[in-house]
């Protein structure tokens, strides 16, 4: 099989990525319930589920392609579309809401003029909106990465994203 | 056999173990009303519709085994109401036009909410709103219709091993979708149309092409030629009343007529005409011990299911066209020159018992000189729409004959809509050639029946053996392919019909219900009739059709022949797996 050269690893040289997830592939061909490890894996790897990755899954498992994109849209962990380097979290639990939490969304939103679940044109920032994340003393709360940030306003947004611009 | 004993609503019964709740009940006249299950197929228990009290609970019958001294209720206030609040649910997120969907009257949440009495729907709520998909020239997909029952699901991933669909999402989102929403033209999917004879609503249709037809008809240029395959004739019937397995070829010419045609001729002369070009494909096969084992290439399915799933064998696939496809050929770069009209008139329509005859007459590679050899497909469902829709009063129809010379046709022709009637068919002719004899004992009843995968070893006249196989329904074709790959089994010919049970139950055939399905074996009791037409033929044997010969001595040369090759034959193309 052609699987060096199959998906975004671009020149002929070994890609990395690919070799760790046709490892758990491999790992998991007779195993029962095998498919969400290896999505797991994939997700982990590669920030998303490529598509090319999933058609080899489907080959090496046997298992069709709809039922892959069924389970990876059912679950809210995966994800079909690549994210960006850094993904912002913000709270729309019931305490965030109260608290301000869509003033933070919109601003953030403007700020980098990207959507609710969408990715910046960069690359660099994805913008989630997540339910509780059990923080709410900090209220309203923002997640960069793995990075809290917790009762701030719609005004503190501009500096945080500076420090991941500038990275 | 180990028997259980349960009393439902206070009679007693006794059924083997294993037996489900819904089932026992059936047999002691007590009907369970159920949607998402279809027995053999799809058991999910998932809609609820079917819950029967237990004690104090209410359980889904469709998954319950019968249990010793089990007492089981089936009309309870709390049943009745649980079951009609769940049709009320599902009525509340579904597109109600009733009166324009294409299966009104034939629609088993309608005759739910009829029988159970829903009057009132309670539950106003959010609507989902999707596009439909006409991507494909076989079917529809109308998901505002879904009602997420699962069956057409289970029968595309198991039953046919196909998995051109599945649930994706979750909660009130979840919906039937192909691998990450493509169009359904551009999946795996092979237009076998099982998907629909499963969906118990409108969510799921053939791709209508009566328009078109009715458009030629009318067109006084046009000079509009109609065929009916094998196993049209006997389900037509169905559609007007008639009980299954009825044989209406006379009432089917004598309606076409009526509508319109201007020659009504016969799939099944084209059937014969397979058999000659196939079985000389095979005895020279065999000759030369190469491409073997020689496969059908009469499904339009199959042959899709072999270009995606198993590229490596489209070399073993027969080149020879379908036969609504010889036909429709032979009718217009023959037939319309004798009959003194200008082929580019000539509008080709086949009556087939099939959806994915739609697409395959949209391959390019079956036209020639820029002509498609058929122009429109109809399902046996849309002819007795037009019938209907014409005022033709078929049951009172008297029976007329095919026209000719395209209509005379033999016994091995009509069995093509039985599995393993493809096989017995050239068996006949083979026999025959090797021979030299007009041999009498030609039922080959080991390739009959409704086995999954059928096998016969057959010594030739000329001392040789033929090693025969013979599948339907998807999933048993890809059992024997792996059987073939793995070089585990040898065979020399092998008979592939996508649908269970032939065309006599493929995707375009009037759709029986679940509860009808449940108590009779469709593909059987539609397959006697095919065998009982075929024992009434005159002629049993492709190659003694008078008009096959005639055509061959006027026009094509023989077997085989440049001619024949040029208009008869076709090549595939490998598709992607994904």
């Amino acid at each position: 099989m052609n699987q060096q050269n199959c998906c975004c690893c671009g020149g002929n040289h070994v890609d990395e990525r690919l070799e760790k997830v046709m490892k758990v592939i491999e790992e998991h061909k007779t195993v029962k319930g095998g498919l969400i490890p290896v999505l797991h894996e994939i997700q982990d790897t590669y920030g998303y589920l490529p598509e090319d990755i999933l058609k080899i899954v489907s080959k090496e498992l046997d298992i069709p392609m709809a039922e892959i994109f069924g389970v990876a849209s059912f679950y809210s962990y995966f994800s079909l579309e690549p994210k960006g380097e850094h993904i912002i979290r913000v709270c729309l639990g019931t305490a965030c809401y109260v608290k301000g939490a869509q003033g933070l969304i919109d601003r953030i939103s403007k700020e980098l003029n990207v959507e609710v679940g969408k990715t910046t044109e960069d690359g660099k920032f994805t913008l989630e909106a997540t339910r509780c994340l059990g923080a709410c003393g900090l209220a309203p709360v923002m997640v960069i990465g793995e990075k809290v940030y917790g009762r701030i306003t719609p005004d503190d947004i501009p500096n945080i994203l500076k420090e991941y611009q500038e990275k | 056999m180990e028997m259980v004993k349960l009393t439902i609503d206070g009679i007693e019964v006794e059924v083997p173990k294993g037996t489900t709740v819904i089932e026992a009940a059936r047999q002691i006249g007590i009907n369970i009303p159920s949607l998402c299950y279809l027995k053999g197929v799809s058991h999910t228990s998932s809609c609820r519709v079917c819950v029967v009290e237990v004690g104090p609970r209410l359980i889904a019958s469709c998954t319950l085994p019968c249990e010793n001294g089990m007492e089981v209720k089936t009309n309870t206030p709390k049943v009745r109401e649980a079951r009609r609040t769940v049709v009320e649910l599902l009525l509340s997120n579904h597109k109600r036009e009733c009166t324009s969907c294409n299966r009104s009257e034939n629609c088993e949440l309608q005759t739910l909410s009829k029988e159970l009495n829903v009057r009132d729907i309670r539950f106003e709520g959010e609507r989902i709103n999707y596009e439909i998909d006409s991507s494909s020239p076989s079917l529809v997909r109308d998901q505002e219709k879904c009602v997420l029952c699962g069956r057409c699901i289970n029968t595309c991933k198991n039953v046919q091993t196909v998995g051109a669909i599945d649930f994706s999402r979750r909660g009130f989102n979840t919906r039937v979708s192909t691998a990450l929403d493509r169009d359904i033209a551009e999946t795996v999917c092979v237009n076998c149309g099982q998907c629909i004879m499963a969906c118990p609503v409108g969510a799921l249709t053939e791709k209508e092409n009566i328009k078109d037809v009715w458009k030629a008809l009318a067109d006084p240029e046009k000079f509009v030629v109609v065929q009916t395959a094998p196993a049209v004739r006997v389900a037509l019937g169905e559609e007007f009343g008639m009980p299954i397995g009825t044989r209406v070829t006379g009432k089917m010419a004598a309606a076409l007529r009526r509508l319109g045609f201007d020659k009504v001729f016969d799939t099944d002369f084209a059937a014969d005409l397979t058999i000659m070009e196939e079985g000389t494909e095979l005895l020279s096969r065999l000759e030369k011990g190469e491409r073997l084992p020689l496969m059908t290439s009469c499904c339009p399915g199959w042959v899709k299911f072999v270009e995606h799933f198993y590229p490596e064998l489209i070399d073993n696939l027969s080149t020879c066209k379908s036969p609504h496809e010889m036909e429709g050929a032979i009718i217009k770069h023959y037939l319309a020159e004798k009959l003194g009209v200008d082929k580019k008139n000539v509008v080709v329509v086949s009556i087939m018992p099939c959806v994915a005859k739609k697409f395959e007459g949209q391959r390019e590679e079956l036209s020639n000189d820029n002509l498609q050899d058929v122009d429109y497909v109809l399902t046996t469902r849309e002819l007795a729409q037009m019938i209907k829709e014409a005022g033709i009063d078929f049951v009172k129809l008297p029976d007329e004959e095919f026209d000719n010379p395209l209509g005379e046709s033999t016994g091995a022709a009509v069995i093509f809509g039985a599995t393993g009637g493809v096989m017995e068919a050239a068996l006949r002719t083979v026999y025959d050639i090797l021979s030299g004899e007009d041999l009498k004992d030609i039922d080959y009843v080991q390739v009959r029946g409704t086995a999954g995968i059928k096998e016969a070893e057959l010594t030739l006249p000329n001392g040789k053996t033929v090693r025969a196989a013979v599948a339907h329904g998807l999933s048993n074709a890809r059992e024997l392919m792996e059987l073939v790959k793995s070089g585990e089994k040898h065979y020399d010919f092998i008979e592939v019909m996508a649908c269970p049970g032939g065309c006599v139950t493929g995707g375009g055939q009037p759709i029986v219900d679940s509860r009808t399905q449940a108590c009779i074996d469709v593909k059987a009791e539609r397959a006697k009739a095919i065998y009982d037409e075929d024992k009434d033929m005159p002629i049993r044997k492709s190659h003694k059709n008078p008009y096959i010969i005639r055509l061959y001595e006027e026009f094509l040369g023989k077997p085989n022949s440049h001619k024949a090759h040029e208009l008869l034959h076709t090549h595939y193309v490998k598709r992607d797996r994904f």
